[in-house]
């Protein structure tokens, strides 16, 4: 039994003619969404730094982010400076505040430089700019940082807020596809909270990093000098991933911290 | 059921027991153990599926007279993809914090077999209207599995369901835990979630013996 669609023409032409249908339906949706998705991207960027420095609508158990609407408002409230370092080993090449910066790239805000883009750049062997963002709460400076790395399955980042002394104040990680229920945890906030005056650098002034780590005596995370908190079970890749881009992405603004103390 | 003829009402109700999708035909298995450590998470995956395979059934039912039979996988791989994918971009623009729930299942959702399965099967040789109640009840099958698996891996695995912490802190060492009850951390790796479908197999074999093939 031959039926018209079984002809190699018509097979050809439905390949077609379906490519073209789909393919164009899918870009017009794509551009014309494109810009409510920046914006929606935007806004999160601003609640994650706030997030991370504490200033969040968290209950007992879960993590909630200051309301979309209030966000940009809060973010010009709490933030005070928003840096941009230029660093080599342990040197300082360059440090740039936001009007500085701005006037150099189009108007960009720094809190939008992409992370991503300026690891890449950093294995180029170009200048990665390192953003850094000052904030005060309550009397509190806060010096929030982002980071950047790669969980089991696809990317993984987060922001780190810490003290003068390198010591956590707060830490929002966030992931593009961990595993539910085991991965996808770290942004569970019984994982994020362990951070909390973990230090991340020894008193002698060895950036040490904080290791997310299995079996390590310590579940109820008293120790803040052990440089580790508790590992989630059954997601051991993406926690070493956790603990490889806080070692990495942080051990950057080192020198930014040692000359603070100077 | 008075609204639909015995024959409509069995492609609803077939696939919740006698041909469910998981335990009988033991399909969309990846997904079942691979979402399944956490309750909400199961929901979440039923629900999108329900959605995904309803509608994805109807298009493709309405496109059985013209679709290419030595094509048809690719045509149903992108049916579905491009369901999902617009589904996953609307709700990025308009419902971002939902999509950031949904945005793992993206992947897991299109690569679903039972999806290409009722496609394949089902969607390909009948009317919508048909084809809408047989994926709604496939969607259905499969998501009674995923729930039950989801349910007893986070409460036997975690301790908690949907989050809340029923059997106690086992930090703080409160309910069950006071009389020496720990968690079975087992029961959060994938391997665990093939026992209990296995398990969940044994137990419906065992009630309707019809099922059990002879050798």
């Amino acid at each position: 039994m031959s039926k018209r669609t079984d002809s190699n023409g018509y097979t050809m032409m439905f390949a077609v003619v379906m490519v073209f249908v789909v393919g164009s339906l899918l870009a017009f949706l794509a551009s014309s969404l494109k810009p409510a998705i920046k914006e929606n991207e935007r806004i999160e960027k601003q609640q994650n730094i706030l997030y991370a420095m504490g200033v969040n609508e968290n209950d007992a158990s879960n993590a909630n982010f200051v309301s979309t609407k209030i966000a940009g408002a809060e973010f010009k409230k709490y933030i005070k400076k928003q840096l941009v370092l230029e660093v080599e080993g342990d040197k300082i090449l360059r440090q740039q505040n936001r009007t500085e910066y701005m006037s150099e790239n189009n108007n960009k805000e720094p809190y939008l430089i992409d992370v991503k883009k300026q690891q890449a750049n950093a294995k180029d062997g170009k200048v990665r700019k390192l953003p850094l963002f000052v904030g005060e709460k309550e009397g509190k400076t806060f010096y929030v940082a982002p980071i950047r790395g790669k969980g089991l399955w696809d990317a993984i980042w987060g922001y780190v807020s810490m003290d003068e002394n390198m010591v956590v104040q707060g830490a929002y990680f966030d992931h593009k596809g961990e595993t539910p229920g085991l991965g996808a945890n770290i942004k569970q906030r019984y994982f994020m909270d362990d951070f909390i005056g973990e230090h991340l650098m020894t008193d002698a002034g060895v950036f040490k990093g904080i290791t997310v780590k299995k079996g390590n005596n310590d579940a109820v995370n008293e120790d803040k000098t052990d440089y580790e908190v508790d590992a989630i079970a059954g997601a051991t890749i993406t926690g070493d991933g956790v603990s490889a881009m806080i070692k990495k992405d942080l051990s950057l603004y080192v020198p930014y911290f040692k000359n603070l103390k100077k | 059921m008075g609204l639909l003829s015995k024959r409509d009402a069995a492609l609803l109700t077939d696939p919740l027991a006698d041909n469910n999708p998981i335990t009988i035909q033991v399909l969309g298995i990846c997904s079942a153990l691979a979402i399944t450590a956490e309750l909400k998470a199961s929901i979440v995956m039923a629900v999108s599926v329900l959605f995904v395979l309803g509608l994805g059934n109807v298009v493709i039912s309405l496109m059985r007279n013209i679709i290419p039979s030595k094509i048809r996988i690719i045509v149903q791989l992108i049916v579905v993809a491009t369901l999902v994918i617009i589904v996953d971009l609307v709700l990025k623009a308009f419902a971002y914090e939902l999509s950031k729930t949904l945005s793992v299942f993206v992947g897991l959702i299109i690569t679903n077999c039972i999806i290409m399965g009722r496609f394949e099967a089902f969607a390909l040789g009948n009317g919508p209207w048909r084809a809408f109640l047989d994926g709604i009840g496939n969607a259905v099958g499969y998501g009674v599995i995923l729930i039950a698996v989801g349910f007893f891996r986070e409460l036997l695995g975690s301790g908690t369901l949907l989050g809340f912490k029923v059997l106690g802190d086992p930090i703080e060492k409160t309910g069950l835990y006071a009389i020496g009850y720990e968690n079975n951390g087992f029961m959060l790796l994938s391997p665990m979630a093939l026992i209990v479908v296995g398990i969940l197999i044994w137990i419906q074999r065992s009630r309707n013996t019809s099922l059990i093939e002879e050798n």
